[in-house]
């Protein structure tokens, strides 16, 4: 067996390959292979319920918030129209569960390429538009395909939605947290590799390229257009999958649940985890998704004291998520995955830095 | 006909408000190139303001409403110093961002102080409608009108002959040089916030005694702004003015004239799918600034 490799005091690559490689050493292989032997065996054993429903709902969000890190964080176009899209992919897999009578494994890809059509229609904009007016063309797209949620019965059926029947996956049917959270799990596993990979491609540098200055990137050859709805379009296909994966999951899809607010919880997302980091969306994920269930929690505990706190809980949630945001936009615009890229900097040396 | 013309007074008496509105989020787009997601509940914070204080002081209610757009003109101050002043040189994406947790905020705050129901402004004008020829039209809706109109005077006549106004026009021009001549351009950009959430306070009180008081309706004519100030272009006052009127308009006829086809909801799509339109076909709007890239 070969010696293992550990974290170096410097940098020392003397080939491209290590510079490309995923992991430069074996501390992260292992630490990895640990962590995947945790989460997959350990924490379903031992987790109860609830905690598992508050993981699953981080996992998916983890997916949706992996599409828009890719197209706001590595291609730099601004979407405030996430939210929508997840409501596509959510509202596919049901049309196509209930009505089709599609399996499982069919109908979450497929929601996840009708998501990817939409969302390349409604980036067709950014052909002319950037910034500011991208951000706002892609606000139109959110309200015009809630509209659609709400008013096109035939294929939504409005107000009333849609019950999701549950998945199977040949002779199991999956029912209750645990199974979900395998399969979520695995899904974030499967999606974190493919954004991992994509960056490393001659596309994500592109991406890159388009987000850093478009103008530079199309003067070296970069089909502007093409790449960008590229990107739309591969966002849109993860956050529909994490979509599709919330229909099953609840086994509801009514229109409440894809609004703007959605849209603006996945931004908060970006911004909290670090935007064009792959780590970012698991930072951000868990904490916009934890913290309303951790007001919730904070106000059980206090209702003794302040009785009045619980009827507050959205307002409150209001006021935590806003203080979140400007907080971190000021003090930690990188994100947390800047924070945790200077403290293991920070370790690197130590005790000996000087 | 009629109902034509009661659709378009309508309309033209909601899209006063936008204006009112776009006009303040134009102010600070121009000045310091900031969408401000957060117009909105400086509308809800306007009205909801101006009723707390008539209920808690027993003034009369013309003398809350006017401590209430001065209240909103120093919470204006207050935001762009503390929020979006730090924020100067930072990608797009986080500047938004920074106004949207503004807008958290501030919707936290009123559901904290008043919760999310229904409340009404005292009557001050008879409720008994008007009729003017065919149109039959409420005090309420004209004075609303009125109050547009005089305000959004007050507006031109201070950028034209006031000196704070004439630098607020030169740092939205040209920072630099407005700054060579001895403008604050940070003070500006304050005043400039300041009277953004004045504007919308001002509106905010009109939608109040047109509509009641709701802080979310309130707040989502904040998101109608954006079709208005696409349509009139993102830069221009006058466009501000025109493209909310037009909005207005657009919403209450297609309400009026598509609802009963498609079955509903139209009047909140249509201004949408219009600023689609517009930014397909001319995205810097009827009287924007066409922006031209150069290498």
């Amino acid at each position: 067996m070969r010696r293992l490799t550990f974290s170096e005091c410097g940098d020392y690559k003397t080939r491209y390959a290590q510079e490309a490689a995923l992991f430069p050493n074996d501390v992260g292989r292992l630490a990895l292979g640990v962590l995947l032997i945790v989460w997959f065996l350990i924490v379903p054993a031992v987790a109860g319920p609830y905690l598992l429903t508050v993981a699953n709902l981080t996992g998916i969000a983890v997916i949706g918030a992996t599409g828009l890190n890719l197209l706001t964080g590595y291609t730099g176009q601004i979407t405030m129209g996430h939210g929508a899209f997840m409501g596509v992919g959510a509202y596919t897999a049901a049309v196509l569960a209930a009505r089709v009578h599609l399996p499982f494994w069919i109908a979450v890809p497929l929601a996840g390429l009708a998501t990817a059509g939409v969302g390349a229609f409604f980036g067709i904009p950014s052909l002319r538009l950037k910034g500011l007016y991208l951000a706002i063309a892609t606000l139109a797209a959110q309200f015009i395909l809630e509209y659609a949620f709400l008013h096109w019965d035939w294929l939504t059926r409005g107000t009333s939605g849609y019950l999701v029947p549950p998945a199977r996956l040949g002779v199991w049917s999956l029912r209750g947290e645990r199974p979900f959270f395998w399969l979520i799990g695995a899904s974030v596993v499967l999606i974190t590799w493919l954004h991992l990979n994509l960056l490393r491609t001659r596309m994500g540098r592109a991406f890159v390229a388009i987000r850093d200055n478009d103008r530079a990137a199309a003067s070296i050859g970069i089909h502007l257009f093409g790449y960008k709805l590229l990107a739309f379009f591969l966002s849109a296909f993860m956050v529909g999958v994490a979509g599709a994966l919330y229909a099953y999951y609840t086994g509801v899809v009514v229109p409440g649940k894809f609004t703007l607010d959605l849209s603006i919880d996945y931004l908060a997302m970006g911004i909290v985890g670090g935007l064009g980091t792959v780590l970012g969306p698991f930072y951000g994920a868990a904490v916009i998704t934890v913290i309303p269930e951790a007001l919730r929690a904070l106000s059980q505990a206090l209702s003794a004291v302040f009785p009045d706190l619980a009827a507050a809980l959205n307002a409150l949630r209001d006021v935590v998520f806003g203080a979140v945001i400007v907080a971190f936009l000021i003090f930690q615009p990188e994100g947390l995955a800047d924070r945790w890229r200077v403290v293991r900097a920070y370790f690197k040396l130590w005790p000996y830095t000087y | 006909m009629t109902i034509f013309l009661q659709l378009l007074t309508t309309g033209i008496v909601v899209g006063m408000v936008y204006a009112l509105a776009a006009l303040g989020f134009v102010l600070i787009y121009k000045a310091s190139r900031v969408i401000n997601m957060a117009q909105g509940y400086f509308l809800a914070l306007g009205a909801f303001g101006a009723l707390a204080i008539a209920q808690v002081t027993h003034l009369p209610f013309v003398l809350a409403v006017v401590a209430s757009l001065l209240g909103s003109l120093v919470l204006g101050g207050i935001v762009e110093r503390l929020l979006l002043r730090p924020m100067i040189g930072e990608p797009v994406i986080g500047v938004i961002m920074v106004t949207i947790g503004l807008a958290a905020l501030l919707r936290g705050g009123i559901l904290l102080a008043w919760g999310a129901g229904n409340f009404g402004f005292p009557q001050l004008l008879p409720e008994a409608p008007l009729t003017l020829g065919p149109l039959v039209v409420s005090p309420v809706h004209l004075g609303a009108l009125g109050l547009s109109l005089a305000f959004l005077g007050v507006f031109a006549a201070f950028f034209r002959a006031t000196t704070l106004g004439v630098a607020m026009r030169a740092v939205a021009d040209d920072q630099q040089a407005a700054q060579s001549l001895g403008v604050s351009v940070p003070q500006i950009l304050a005043a400039s916030w300041a009277i953004a959430a004045m504007v919308a306070a001002v509106a905010g009180v009109v939608v109040g005694s047109l509509n009641g008081l709701n802080a979310d309706a309130l707040s989502f004519i904040g998101l109608k702004v954006f079709p208005a100030v696409i349509l009139g272009g993102l830069d221009s006052v006058p466009g501000a003015v025109v493209g909310g009127v037009a909005i207005g308009v657009l919403e209450n006829m297609a309400g009026g004239y598509l609802d009963p086809l498609v079955g509903g909801g139209t009047k909140e799509v249509a201004p949408f799918v219009a600023l689609v339109l517009v930014l397909m076909l001319r995205p810097y709007g009827l009287f924007g600034t066409v922006e031209i890239e150069r290498v």
